[in-house]
């Protein structure tokens, strides 16, 4: 009875989606059709599956990507270690986490491209500005998650480590990190959304490449077709990122 | 005092935090000073002191502030209004919110600023595509916390409504929506926040509105303190803002 009354419910989340869907897509074609906004403001569905298909099937997407994916990587790398330094810091040293935590967590939401102008004089108008905007932008939620992370490992746990005499190198690898990877993880996959927003809007005020500059340069060029269809693959490879972060976390505890 | 009173002491943290902060920077002065640092690169940190009140007096900076608060008034108010709305349709059919609700967290993690240029066509470089940039990425928050919320409501409280014969739009406004108020609170500070940062960042990428805009002009005239000292405006006006929604979050907690 209960599996019959599950089934329905699933039936019927499925029908209210497909007719999300149907609906959305047919409100836009009629409204690319309808001529009520400026030509290619909203192109038809078939200019934008189009342009899809070009994209993916274009060099330069693939190598403007490359770049984009190795700026993320690095910001994250440096962003990453940096955060997780000064969490691991902050959340073992009471004095150092009165005096400086509130620093950081004050200045975690600020607009980080503010800084961008900064970052350009200090590394330059190529990768080096990109990556530090990435780096910044993911330092905050990864030293705040670490920071938190820290606090939250069991005493005993600690206590068995120091009881085994264990060197802090030893504390770090064989207790610490991996009692907090659940909050590390966590802070790994905000720290990675921030930092493709921080990279790849710094791409979209300066930059010769990169997917950031291939959205920008659509816009001067008014291909609408070409601009949707970067942010649709765009969006996919972030869902599609963040959810390989988390089902990396969820195989590694179970 | 003893050493472990000191560092127990949450006063010394803070003297010692903020002291280290101006040391620092007495460092970065002298390092300049010395030409161990190229000041055309960075700037001396008197300079950047001496040049808030200036970028204050000429730069309209009261004006500019009134222009992105304004911006962030019309993206609450839209955040208000049509986010709690959504998330209380999303409460009152099942079906839609088994539906939505993950479309809508997955909303929550995408990369909307990226959006911008999209808007910028939609709505041209104005203060809507500004406010509506603000709006879309603190939709989401506010959807999922006034669901959360109405769905929290203990269900002794339904059942006094009910046996009090309140129709359905009455025992919405007086007892779901008070019920579920703290969690709609921290749904719409969190929206305020993104739609803050938002604001801020695509004022100055687009060279436009307030704040954000004003550090992009000072930095094309490559005025390094003037550019540095509006930084350190805008991260101010970042954090009082952070702190003040912070407050009104604890004040209404009580609530609870």
């Amino acid at each position: 009875m209960n599996q019959a009354h599950a089934a329905a419910a699933t039936r019927s989340v499925t029908m209210v989606r497909t007719v999300i869907i149907v609906a959305t897509l047919a409100a836009w074609e009629a409204l690319a059709l309808s001529g009520l906004l400026f030509r290619d403001v909203v192109p038809s569905l078939q200019a934008i599956c189009s342009a899809v298909f070009r994209l993916l099937t274009a060099a330069d997407f693939y190598f403007n990507l490359g770049v984009t994916a190795a700026e993320i990587g690095v910001a994250l790398i440096i962003g990453g270690a940096g955060g997780l330094a000064v969490g691991i810091l902050l959340g073992a040293n009471r004095f150092l986490s009165r005096a400086y935590e509130s620093l950081v967590y004050y200045l975690g939401p600020t607009p980080k491209i503010i800084f961008f102008p900064v970052m350009i004089m200090w590394f330059g108008v190529g990768s080096g500005s990109k990556i530090a905007m990435g780096a910044i932008s993911c330092f905050f939620p990864i030293a705040i998650s670490a920071a938190s992370g820290i606090r939250q490992i069991d005493r005993v746990l600690i206590r068995v480590g120091l009881s085994f005499r264990a060197s802090t190198w030893q504390m770090a690898t064989k207790i610490y990190l991996p009692a907090m990877r659940g909050p590390l993880v966590n802070g790994m996959r905000l720290g990675l959304g921030v930092a493709i927003i921080g990279t790849l809007l710094a791409q979209t005020k300066l930059s010769n490449r990169g997917l950031g500059y291939l959205i920008i340069q659509a816009y001067s060029t008014f291909d609408m077709p070409r601009m949707y269809a970067l942010i649709i693959v765009l969006f996919m490879l972030a869902v599609a990122a963040n959810a390989l972060i988390g089902r990396l976390a969820r195989s590694r505890n179970s | 005092m003893t050493r472990a009173r000191f560092a127990n002491s949450a006063m010394a943290a803070r003297a010692f935090g903020i002291g280290s902060v101006v040391v620092a920077l007495g460092v970065v002065e002298l390092l300049i000073r010395a030409g161990l640092i190229n000041r055309f690169i960075v700037p001396l940190p008197s300079e950047i002191a001496a040049a808030v009140p200036r970028i204050i007096a000429e730069e309209n900076v009261l004006h500019r502030f009134w222009q992105t608060t304004q911006e962030i008034l019309w993206a609450s108010l839209m955040l208000a209004g049509i986010g709690i709305a959504l998330g209380a349709l999303l409460y009152r059919f099942r079906v839609l919110r088994l539906a939505c609700e993950t479309w809508v967290a997955a909303m929550a993690a995408a990369p909307i600023v990226l959006m911008y240029p999209l808007f910028l066509v939609i709505f041209g470089r104005s203060a809507t595509t500004i406010v509506m940039m603000g709006f879309a990425a603190g939709l989401a928050p506010v959807i999922l916390k006034t669901v959360e919320g109405l769905s929290g409501t203990r269900k002794v409280l339904i059942d006094v409504a009910r046996s009090f014969r309140l129709n359905r739009s009455q025992q919405f406004w007086k007892v779901l929506l008070p019920a579920a108020l703290p969690s709609v609170f921290v749904g719409l500070k969190l929206g305020l926040i993104f739609a803050m940062i938002n604001i801020v960042g695509v004022e100055f990428l687009i060279n436009f509105g307030g704040l954000g805009q004003l550090i992009n002009e000072l930095a094309e005239r490559y005025d390094l303190p003037g550019t540095y000292g509006a930084i350190c405006f805008v991260v101010a006006v970042s954090i009082v803002f952070f702190d003040l929604t912070e407050r009104i979050e604890r004040w209404l907690r009580p609530i609870q």
